[in-house]
């Protein structure tokens, strides 16, 4: 037991993924330890879904290993709780939110699910756990985007997964309900014991929480703590040409070097004056 | 007459039930062709002096196999039309190489539930049974890659594997509700009767049953009326699920303003 808790969730050493012969990935190494936060940062077809994908065992990979709590990723795999990119729900799905979050459970088993009272209090839980309590009747796909973001975690938490993968859950939430997504992340990452890795192309929003990071460009990674990885040195390596990282009020700005700061790779945001 | 109503009880179930997740899973497309272009199988049949309902059977296979090998889940429109096409091409030879204009074919098409004979009922139910113990079988699975194949995939769901599963039951579920309404006309009871049902409630196993119970009043007042004004089976159940589908939607206009409404975004 002691063994398993030191070992990491995941590791990830060399995978390298090809696309229609592009290489997408390559050589990509990281490790997420137990309960840890770590967010996946890159840009626009930097390779983060890939990435999941590959760790989920939805995407083959040409070379590399990818291993969980110390073991080859089998078949299916239910230490693993997913929430993928972007989901069209259909609002006039006849299906409620608490529907979907029971399928978390047992939505891969064949027949038809028993109401029990354990199913339903495991449902219940996940929904407290993502306050998502008031809206828990509602179909799902009249929700917002934030309520269904909120459905969607519940559903992948409630197997008890011991990593937790997101991909770009913060990307069509404003400002305020990005941070209590994060907040909410971070309370069931340390309450629940999971390990949380989240893809996103801002970095800013997760700094509060993020233990680690792993800075995708190029197809290559490079990982560590935040202080170890959004260095000058370190991303310039990276992306192959001089970029700056610039901290400014607790907010990290990475520029591209040669065009000047008007040209901004990473962040948004506006530089406050 | 008994006949009638037994075979058209047993479709009515099927037709919900399946129809239920041909709705849900926007396969709106495929419910229209493989039963459209299954005659061509019952026409081949004819010609070949074998049972046309076998036939029948035997291309709505091979059509479900074919959309779904060649079509990607969700993207099937091309791969359908393609074997929609194709499947015609072939029945009109086939009609064309039988010399007169069959009364089976005739019945096949636009359904002859009142002419149903007792030793028609096996097969029926035979049928029946089988797509009612796959589609129970495949409940949660299905539900869960309708809502997203993602979400499936990630807990160890094959999409492009359950999807041709999906479509063989279609198949299944067309061989034994055209003889009733007709590959003409079964679409009106695969996609009417689901498509009203959820307007009414948000549960999946809620809809199912009231997808089943509007099914089961369309067919029962179809055979009533038909059998009543001479009129074919098929025109009513066309009829009454077009107004059950309608229904449905005014049930939803005139419900949403009191209800639950995402962000007026
Ligand atoms: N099926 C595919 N065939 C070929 N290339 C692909 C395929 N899927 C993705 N790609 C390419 O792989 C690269 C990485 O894609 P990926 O979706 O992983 O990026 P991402 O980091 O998730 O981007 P985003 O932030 O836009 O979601 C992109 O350049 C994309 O064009
Ligand atoms: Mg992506």
């Amino acid at each position: 037991m002691s063994a398993s808790e030191s070992a990491p969730i995941l590791e990830v050493e060399n995978l390298s993924v090809s696309l229609s012969g592009r290489r997408v990935l390559d050589q990509v190494s990281f490790s997420v330890g137990t309960g840890e936060f770590t967010g996946l940062i890159g840009t626009n077809g930097a390779g983060k879904t890939t990435l999941l994908r590959a760790v989920l065992g939805m995407q083959v990979h040409d070379s590399g290993v990818i291993h969980l709590l110390g073991r080859p990723r089998s078949k299916r795999n239910h230490l693993i709780g997913y929430v993928p990119q972007k989901i069209n729900l259909d609002p006039d799905m006849p299906m409620r939110a608490r529907d979907l979050v029971g399928l978390g459970l047992d939505g891969h088993r064949l027949g038809v699910p028993l109401r029990t009272r354990s199913r339903n209090a495991a449902v219940e839980a996940s929904l407290a756990a993502v306050g998502a309590e008031s809206f828990g009747d509602a179909r799902v796909g009249q929700l917002s985007g934030g309520e269904q973001q909120r459905i969607l975690i519940a559903h992948a938490i409630i197997s008890r997964p011991r990593l937790l993968l997101l991909d770009e859950p913060l990307a069509n939430l404003d400002l305020h309900s990005g941070q209590e997504i994060v907040g909410l992340l971070a309370a069931i990452a340390t309450e629940q014991k999971v390990a949380v890795l989240l893809s996103a192309h801002e970095i800013n929003p997760l700094l509060p929480v993020m233990d680690r990071v792993v800075y995708l460009a190029n197809g290559r990674a490079a990982s560590g703590t935040t202080e170890e990885v959004i260095k000058t040195e370190v991303l310039s390596a990276l992306y192959g040409h001089h970029v700056d990282v610039i901290s400014v009020h607790g907010r990290i700005l990475v520029v591209a070097g040669h065009e000047g700061l008007d040209h901004l790779t990473m962040s948004h945001d506006e530089v406050p004056g | 007459m008994a006949n009638a109503w037994t075979v058209a009880t047993m479709v009515a179930v099927i037709a919900g039930v399946v129809g239920f997740f041909v709705v849900l899973r926007a396969a709106a497309f495929p419910a229209h062709a493989i039963p459209n272009g299954a005659f061509a199988g019952a026409a081949a049949a004819n010609v070949l002096g074998l049972n046309p309902l076998a036939g029948l059977t035997a291309c709505a296979l091979l059509a479900a196999v074919g959309i779904g090998t060649l079509g990607r889940r969700g993207r099937h429109d091309v791969a359908t039309a393609l074997a929609l096409v194709m499947m015609l091409a072939a029945g009109a030879v086939f009609l064309g190489l039988s010399q007169e204009y069959e009364p089976a074919i005739y019945s096949l098409l636009f359904g002859e539930v009142l002419g149903v004979s007792s030793n028609e009922l096996l097969p029926v139910a035979g049928l029946a049974l089988l797509c009612l113990g796959a589609v129970a079988a495949l409940y949660r699975p299905l539900l869960l890659s309708s809502v997203a194949d993602q979400l499936g995939e990630a807990r160890g769901v094959q999409p492009y594997q359950l999807d041709v599963a999906f479509l063989v039951i279609l198949a299944l579920a067309t061989a034994m509700t055209v003889p009733v309404v007709g590959a003409l006309l079964i679409f009106s009871l695969m996609i009417g009767p689901p498509a009203a049902a959820r307007a009414f409630t948000g549960r999946p196993p809620v809809a199912i049953l009231l997808s089943v119970a509007i099914a089961l009043v369309t067919v029962w007042s179809a055979i009533a009326l038909s059998y009543l004004s001479n009129w074919p089976t098929g025109f009513f159940v066309g009829v009454t699920s077009a107004v059950s589908y309608a229904t449905g939607r005014a049930w939803t206009r005139w419900s949403r303003p009191g209800a639950r409404c995402s962000s007026m975004g």
